[in-house]
């Protein structure tokens, strides 16, 4: 026990801080992505675990044949539209339940990103050749942070600023009540289609600069991607509410998203430093994202129960009243 | 203005649950006709109002508004011809959204959604006035989740939401089913208000005959998925409930099903 507490070495906590912090706004992308289809249109998009190794596998093939590495994202980003339009098609058009709809365009995507990645599971660039502007390299990591949470920041701004338009408030409607937007003239399908295009555009962008960030892209970089963007979500939303309280309005909610993820960063970061097992690390995001959805369930289970109201009637049954 | 040609509609044909819902239903409305529309459950009242609506294409017939065929089109272009509030309460609106948002999406019934701002700052002012017709003091609260609302302000709202964009023909589908005797009332009253405003082409299903008698200068009856009875004009207003449910059972050869129409 004492051999183990004194195996942690707090300053190598601290060194992997800024790591987890980029890593978290990175994954902050991500999960705006899986905001804008979660939240707005009640729709757990499962393709976005495709669609990020996607941007990730578009990004670096791009890189290694002498793209400009903020073209290649943007190349990412219009690679995620399309995989989230197949996803919206299968569930508008053909009428395949939503979550069915994600783990096919997902499945399918898992073959095309070994096609996009030459037949390989992962493909690197020589991060020495390639100027990168978003890089783990420890001396450009203050840099990088700073240019990440630009990115953020214009994300946001635009997300908060389309969903404020006639067009984004009709995409609000369309995940709030389907029958009532209809009746206001809404084409709910062609909505659907649009908040998952942008949505896995945003997943693909974020798999494409976690790419330049870590030098490399995997077939694998997506898995339980939707996992880690609810967590981010989730513990976002979490946080927000306790810290604002009515203060929150929508351009923070959206900025606590991000914020969530790098809070998930953070707790990954120091989860690893106490050494726990990185294989199971999915296991435990996958608890504590079960946990945090299922607080406000028991809560409202608790504040109004049968149990409740049965422990009650047979006390003032016992006490005659 | 609307005409339903010979409308045919069966639910899951050739199934043991098969239902004729529409018979060769036909009716003609002229401009600023507002039509009551009564019938036992199960006559097709509100799979005519569905009908109208473009939840579902018919089977055969068609619907004209404006002497356009609008059959062909889906329920979300067909909304710039209607205005429609439903039953229950929870469905004419966005619960999420505040009064302001609602307001400004059925302002753009019908147009193109652009990359505008969702509510332009004129348009407060604007709702503000017309909220004040439903007399619930909504107009104060112009920034307020629709979810917090009661089910009698939410169909108000819906109400007001159906007629901002004047609309070809108003589809009332049983809105005051689910309020209170005092809410629904005050609802009646503000349709009744806003139809006469705006000379509205209106059908109104109820359940409550003297609602039926009372508002609206048409009456028809519907049984099996077609109209039995078409009274209008001079001859309505000198109806009683006795009258209707005669007429009822001379012409379907039945006692009228609902207790609920009869007793309220």
């Amino acid at each position: 026990m004492i051999a183990y507490f004194t195996s942690l070495n707090p300053l190598a906590l601290l060194r992997a801080c800024p790591g987890g912090i980029a890593q978290g706004l990175v994954w902050g992308i991500m999960a705006l992505g899986v905001y804008l289809t979660f939240r707005m249109l009640d729709f757990a998009d499962l393709s976005v675990d495709g669609s990020m190794a996607t941007g990730g596998a578009v990004c670096i093939m791009l890189i290694m044949n002498g793209w400009n590495p903020e073209a290649a994202l943007l190349v990412s980003f219009l690679a995620g539209l399309l995989a989230g339009i197949i996803t919206g098609l299968l569930h508008t058009l053909l009428g395949i339940p939503a979550i069915l709809a994600g783990i096919l365009t997902q499945i399918s995507l898992y073959s095309i990103n070994l096609n996009i990645l030459g037949g390989k599971s992962n493909q690197a660039i020589n991060v020495n050749s390639v100027s990168l502007r978003i890089t783990s390299n420890a001396s450009l990591l203050p840099r990088t942070i700073l240019l990440l949470a630009i990115v953020c920041l214009v994300i946001i701004g635009i997300l908060y600023w389309y969903l404020g338009t006639e067009h984004g408030s009709a995409l609000r409607a369309t995940g709030n009540n389907p029958n009532m937007s209809r009746a206001q003239g809404i084409s709910t399908k062609m909505m659907t289609v649009i908040a998952l295009a942008l949505s896995n555009g945003l997943v693909a962008l974020s798999g494409g600069i976690l790419s330049q960030y870590q030098g490399f892209a995997d077939v694998n970089m997506g898995r339980g991607a939707i996992v880690i963007g609810l967590a981010a979500v989730i513990i976002g939303e979490v946080l927000g509410e306790a810290i604002l309280g009515k203060h929150l309005n929508f351009f923070l909610r959206l900025a606590f998203v991000v914020v969530g993820g790098i809070i998930y960063y953070l707790v990954y970061v120091f989860v690893l430093w106490l050494k726990f097992p990185a294989n199971d690390m999915k296991l435990l995001t996958a608890i504590v994202v079960a946990i945090f959805l299922a607080v406000p369930y028991l809560q409202g289970r608790s504040k109004s129960s049968f149990s409740k109201v049965a422990k009650r009637n047979a006390k003032n049954a016992k006490e005659g009243k | 203005m609307l005409e339903l040609r010979e409308l045919y509609k069966t639910f899951n044909p050739g199934t043991i649950t098969e239902k004729h819902a529409l018979n060769g239903l036909s009716l003609k409305l002229e401009t600023g006709d507002f039509v009551t529309v009564i019938g036992g459950n199960g006559a097709g009242k509100s799979t005519m109002l569905n009908a109208i609506a473009g939840v579902w294409p018919v089977d055969s017939g068609a619907i004209l508004i404006d002497g356009k065929d609008v059959s062909g089109l889906p329920e979300h272009k067909r909304a710039s011809f209607l205005g429609r509030v439903f039953q229950d309460p929870m469905t004419g609106t966005a619960a999420d959204m505040e009064i302001i948002e609602n307001l400004a999406l059925a302002a753009r019934r019908g147009q193109r959604r652009t990359l505008r701002w969702g509510v332009k700052k004129a348009e407060q002012e604007e709702y503000r006035e017309l909220l004040k017709i439903l007399d619930l003091g909504l107009e104060e609260r112009l920034h307020a989740k629709v979810g917090l609302l009661s089910g009698g302000q939410r169909q108000a709202l819906t109400l007001l939401m159906a007629t901002l964009r004047k609309p070809e023909v108003l589809l009332l589908d049983e809105h005051t089913a689910a309020l209170d005797p005092k809410t629904a009332a005050k609802v009646l009253d503000a349709t009744d208000r806003i139809v006469t405003r705006d000379n509205l082409t209106t059908i109104m299903i109820t359940h409550n005959m003297k609602d039926a008698i009372a508002h609206g200068n048409r009456l028809i009856m519907m049984n099996e998925g077609r109209i039995i009875l078409d009274i209008r004009g001079e001859e309505k207003t000198k109806l009683t409930v006795e009258d209707l449910l005669h007429q009822f059972e001379k012409v379907s050869g039945q006692a009228f099903a609902s207790d609920s129409a009869i007793l309220s």
